[in-house]
């Protein structure tokens, strides 16, 4: 296909040409495509600088404008069609390779399944591995609490407004609501899903399920809209406890948190109640205990008080037993709950509760 | 809430020692953040006069600074602050003193210069203000040498921080905080005589006012107040403003904001010569209409928004919550137009928050101001704007109260001595009952039947239910006095765990036990994170996320552990296998109702040190058979598929024995592994707790163990790629049938004489029979019947292996 130097090709042969370098092209591509590994170097022969397409190129100068501008077409129409049918091949190519990479990989899991007895980790002379420090946490207080009497019910993280604001008397627009930086979900009417702020919306569907009485404590995740700091996570952990039955009194309430306190942190350590403000509870409280660090003397963890403050309580609002239809006359309750995040780092002296979401197996290798 | 104690001391003697105080307003419910002491430890500190400033020959940042201290000598101090000139008076610590906090001051040498003492910032002598300069005094305030708290009028003072709840709008005042804690210490309360008002001069006339939205401002008190001093106000009641967290910025202004910080009610006081028509008018907002309040934001109001407008009808604040730009007051306004009102706390709720807006005034009205206060803080108002400095040619006009029925009454509420003792496990008395409340303002006749009619007072009309009142005996009893007790109950239940929650942990145990760590990971993901995990990217997303990589609700615990595998890899941590029981939410069916939530097994896993990348797989199958080994599963199976996030020809669906899918298990796509991060192969197991919980459980019954010897023998077959190794396994065992006490796979051999896509699968058999000992043709007979068997499934067998 070198030109001659005496007698330049005319039209007619150049367009041959171009006609030959695609039919071989095309025929060039289909071969490599079946024969593997060999494609990328074919893509190269017949697109590349020395391709027959190139060669042709060389010849256009020779040609008349007019000669020129045709088979300048031809030439662009035929390298179009040779890339295209280059990129679709590559991509059968590709999948071709790749099935044939998983056919070389292909395990039978049930060889593992029914494989020697041996585990597969013992070797790595680790040891056995731990349970997260929270869950530890969680573990220990669920049983404190059932060996008490309760039982442990959970519920949804997400929830609807009724749930966690409205059942618990708060109203749209009541106050309170701003004590809790809510996430909204973008489901439904816009502000009526909700990743609940605390545990208690699962009172009201222990309320709701109306077996009186009840003894439970609701362990589970919560969520609030707050930027994490060395005390705080937007995602943690709260347990609330919930007692409905006849004649329940706030001396009970007190009673229950004490025997919580002692038989949880042992006998040294205590409880006190002081007035708060809870929408859900009348009275309300906020409970305290020994700082069991310390022991009571003053540290760096309590700020020298000596106390801690762990969590908020109260004897259940008429207005909750309304809302699930429950006679505030016939029976009273009280509810607690507190974060079980936070107790874990007050007694694991933790600095930082961020740590406890990094899943450093440093970290979590130490309880 | 920051009351000094000195300002509480207005209403009541409250002597006993400030930590005493504090200890009660705590047990009050009006918990005490912190308990501030300020003005002590000045003793040393005196006023010094800024003589000369020159540069520090060896120093850039501090500069040499004489002062005369008294006896009209220079003395040299190093000093880094720049907000001073010749002339000013400044708080000098000499040579000996000791600054609040414990600091001694000595004779220092800095860069070669000495230095006689210490310039202050407030900060340093425990006093609020900035602390990037030092505390300037006023011009002519004190001589040098004076001391400096003398000067400054600076008594020692306590300052409680008090965090005070939704529910005590009362208490976000002096007189309020004093009222609760002169109660609780048997003390007499009594609003203090303060600086008399001058009489209602009739010659200044009222301004015109008409209110037409009386349900959302149900009473409006307008006063005009003629010849209001202009100057600052005078020291010491700039310090009260101070400690109690406001800046001081000229008579009016903080006249009115002592008057809320002293008596409860928040106030507004207008430029009367800025309001159109000399007058207010009050109506509900237009729809779209739009004002600039002070903080200089423009606001779109609407119809449930309280407008103040002037006489002429411009707007000129948002009822409650925040004055307009417009008619504010300046430094040289004396004719003054005093608004005191009471806005429905639900309307201020509602405009507060749709517009974003916080301010004093908001907090207190959405949580209920007294009612009935208005008058009494006018007369406050102009008493104390009387008796400023230039202000003794105040006079005042007739206050006009716009008062509709619209306003609350005082709650008439029954109170059972019954059920205050049922409620709280007390024996009080009917006696009792008055004592406690009667202190706080509480009206109680004579009890009829146990019962007692009460009033309650205008500032606790939030108190409107007989629990109510009986949180307020409580409080005034005193939590701690109240005997703790166990619930007598009626019919108590035993409490517990249930099978869900105890097989949860079961879970746990036998995970953590085999090496795995348990993780905590985030119920958010980014946006791509899951299609970079190979899975469905469809979720529920969170409308208002703290951040976008948080905006997504996990539907697979997987991307979360991964970000956990990475996150141990950046920290050079080794030998990584992880576990999380966590809870993942698919998008509901229909729109509108809830996420569909359910608790999940994830497993991650990597290879051990150099071994064979398979162990990371295998480890994760592992996984598999001892839950569901440790849960008496029985019958569960491993069914090769192409599963999203997984390796194609790694992975398989893990079935129940009714077929149920319980979970996944494989090797994470290379690809989902590599875009977080992580190289190497990952195991992966992932279980539906509901399914798995929900299969039929081996029941918990004692078979007899045998007596008798066991006989093992070993069984090789080849066989296809595409047979797995546990359908052979399964094969033999229906053939070994009751006999069968154990199958192990030994071997798994693969050679070119087997053939391409062909293995060697070697299993060793252990039989034993419970009544007797095997003999040699059972055991040939049993021999024959699992090759039998396992060659209907494909498997030709390949021979004894040796031994």
């Amino acid at each position: 296909m070198t030109p001659q130097a005496s007698s330049p090709p005319g039209l007619d042969e150049v367009l041959a040409a171009v006609e030959s370098a695609l039919r071989d092209g095309r025929r060039r591509l289909a071969e490599a495509a079946a024969t593997p590994g060999s494609f990328a170097a074919a893509q190269r022969e017949v697109l590349g600088k020395r391709s027959a397409l190139a060669s042709v190129n060389a010849l256009l100068g020779g040609l008349d404008p007019d000669g020129r501008r045709q088979a300048g077409a031809a030439l662009g129409a035929a390298r179009k069609e040779l890339e295209e049918e280059a990129n679709r091949l590559e991509a059968v190519v590709a999948e071709a390779e790749r099935r044939q990479r998983v056919a070389a990989e292909r395990l039978d899991l049930t060889e593992m399944a029914i494989g020697p007895k041996t585990p597969p980790l013992s070797h790595s002379g680790r040891g056995v591995g731990r349970l997260h420090l929270v869950t530890q946490t969680r573990d220990e207080l669920e049983d404190t609490f059932v060996a008490m009497g309760f039982a442990v019910a959970e519920g949804p993280e997400a929830e609807t407004d009724w749930y966690n604001f409205e059942a618990l008397n708060m109203p749209p627009a009541h106050p309170a609501r701003g004590m809790w930086d809510t996430l909204y979900l973008r489901l439904g009417e816009p502000g009526t899903v909700l990743l609940r702020t605390h545990t208690s919306p699962v009172q009201i569907h222990l309320l709701e399920a109306g077996e009186l009485p009840i003894y439970a404590v609701m362990p589970g995740r919560c969520y609030r809209r707050d930027t994490p700091d060395a005390r705080h996570l937007p995602v943690f952990h709260q347990i609330e406890g919930l007692v409905v039955d006849r004649g329940i009194t706030f001396g009970d309430l007190a009673g229950v948190i004490e025997a919580f306190t002692t038989s949880f942190f042992g006998p040294a350590i205590h409880s006190r109640l002081r007035p708060s403000y809870f929408p859900f509870t009348e009275p309300s409280a906020e409970f305290e205990v020994t700082c069991p660090i310390c022991r009571g003397e003053g540290c760096r963890t309590c700020s020298g008080s000596g106390w801690i403050e762990l969590g908020g309580c109260g004897m259940v609002d008429p207005n909750v037993f309304s809302a699930v239809g429950i006679d505030p006359e016939r029976y009273s309750g009280f509810a607690f709950g507190f974060g079980i995040d936070r107790l874990a780092q007050v007694r694991a002296e933790l600095s930082d509760m961020r740590a406890l979401i990094d899943n450093d197996i440093r970290f979590l290798r130490q309880f | 809430m920051r009351a000094p104690l000195s300002w509480l001391r207005d209403y009541a003697p409250l002597d006993a020692p400030p930590a005493r105080l504090a200890e009660v307003l705590s047990e009050l419910g009006l918990v005490v953040e912190s308990t501030e002491h300020v003005g002590e430890g000045l003793d040393d500190v005196v006023v010094a006069r800024v003589l000369d400033i020159r540069a520090h020959p060896a120093a850039d940042r501090i500069r040499l600074v004489d002062v005369d201290a008294g006896d009209g000598e220079a003395l040299q101090i190093v000093c880094g602050a720049w907000n001073f000139a010749v002339g000013d008076l400044v708080p000098l610590a000499p040579v000996g003193a000791v600054l609040p906090g414990g600091f001694a001051i000595g004779r220092r040498k800095m860069r070669g210069e000495v230095s006689n003492g210490m310039l202050c910032s407030a900060p340093e002598l425990g006093l609020p203000g900035p602390g990037d300069g030092l505390l300037v005094l006023p011009p002519g305030s004190a001589a040098p040498g004076v001391p400096f708290a003398e000067a400054m009028g600076l008594e020692p003072d306590v300052v409680f921080d008090l965090d005070v709840g939704p529910n005590r709008p009362d208490a976000l005042c002096m007189a309020g905080v004093a009222r609760d804690l002169a109660a609780a210490l048997g003390e007499a309360w009594s609003w203090p005589a303060g600086p008399p008002a001058p009489p209602v001069d009739p010659s200044i006339g009222t301004a015109p006012l008409s209110v037409d939205a009386p349900d959302l401002c149900p009473r409006f008190t307008a006063t005009v107040l003629d010849g209001a001093p202009t100057g600052p106000s005078p020291v010491w009641m700039a310090r009260r403003l101070t400690l109690a967290g406001m800046r001081p910025i000229g008579a009016v202004v903080d006249v009115s904001n002592y008057v809320m910080l002293d008596v409860g009610q928040p106030n507004h006081a207008y430029d009367l010569d800025a309001l159109g028509g000399g007058g207010l008018s009050v109506r509900r907002a237009r729809p779209g209409e739009r004002l600039v309040t002070l903080d200089g934001v423009e606001r779109a109001l609407g119809p449930d928004d309280c407008l103040i407008c002037d006489a002429g009808g411009t707007p000129v604040g948002v009822g409650g919550v925040m004055g307009g730009a417009g008619a504010e007051i300046d430094p040289s306004t004396t004719r003054v137009l005093l608004e005191a009102a009471w806005f429905a706390p639900a309307a201020i709720a509602r405009t507060g928050q749709r517009l974003g807006l916080h301010s004093e005034a908001r907090v207190r009205f959405e949580r209920g101001v007294d009612p009935e206060l208005a008058p009494r803080a006018v007369e406050r108002f102009a008493g104390l704007l009387a008796s400023l400095p230039g202000g003794e040619a105040l006079r005042r006009g007739a206050t006009v109260d716009a008062r509709s029925p619209h306003l609350p009454g005082r709650p008439r509420v029954a109170l059972r001595t019954s059920r205050v003792n049922d409620l709280l496990g007390t024996a009080l008395s009917e006696d009792d009952l008055p004592r406690l409340l009667r202190p706080l303002g509480f009206r109680l006749e004579d009890p009829v039947g146990g019962t007692f009619d009460v009033e309650v007072p205008s500032w606790r009309l939030e108190c409107s239910r007989e629990v109510d009142l009986i949180e307020e005996v409580a409080r005034m009893w005193g939590y701690r006095r109240i005997e703790r007790t166990v619930p007598a109950g009626s019919r108590r239940r035993t409490g517990g765990l249930t099978a869900f929650q105890r097989e949860r942990r079961r879970i746990r145990q036998v995970l953590s036990g085999a090496g795995f760590y348990e993780a905590w990971t985030s119920t958010f993901l980014a946006p791509g994170d899951l299609g970079q995990a190979g899975l469905d990217p469809l979720a529920v997303e969170v409308e208002n996320p703290l951040d976008r990589s948080e905006s997504v609700l996990r539907t697979s615990l997987l991307p979360g552990l991964l970000k956990a595998l990475r996150f141990n890899l950046d920290r050079q941590n080794e030998d990584l296998a992880l576990f999380e029981v966590g809870r993942v939410f698919a998008p509901p069916a229909d729109e509108g109702s809830l996420p569909v939530e359910s608790e999940r097994l994830g497993v991650v896993v990597l290879p051990f040190g150099a071994a064979d990348a398979s162990t990371a797989v295998a480890a994760a199958v592992r996984c598999w058979v001892w839950v569901a080994d440790a849960l008496r599963l029985d019958g569960a199976s491993i069914d090769a598929a192409e599963l999203p996030g997984l390796h194609p020809s790694r992975a398989a669906r893990l079935l129940g024995p009714s077929g149920t899918i319980l979970g996944e298990v494989g090797e994470v796509a290379s690809e989902a592994a590599r875009a977080y991060g992580i190289d190497g192969r990952v195991g992966w197991l992932g279980l539906s707790l509901d399914a798995v919980f929900g299969e039929a459980r081996r029941p918990r019954l004692a078979a007899d163990v045998s007596r008798y010897p066991a006989s093992a023998l070993d069984l090789a077959f080849v066989a296809g790629d595409d047979l797995p190794a546990a359908r052979l396994a399964g094969a033999i065992a229906g053939a070994a049938g009751d006999l069968l006490e154990d199958l192990v796979l030994f071997d798994v051999y693969r050679d070119e004489r087997l053939g391409a896509g062909r293995r060697s699968l070697a299993y060793h058999v252990t039989l034993r029979a419970a009544d007797r000992t095997l003999d040699e043709p059972e055991l040939a007979e049993l021999r024959r019947a699992m090759i039998a068997a396992a060659s209907a499934e494909g498997g030709e067998l390949r021979g004894e292996p040796a031994g």
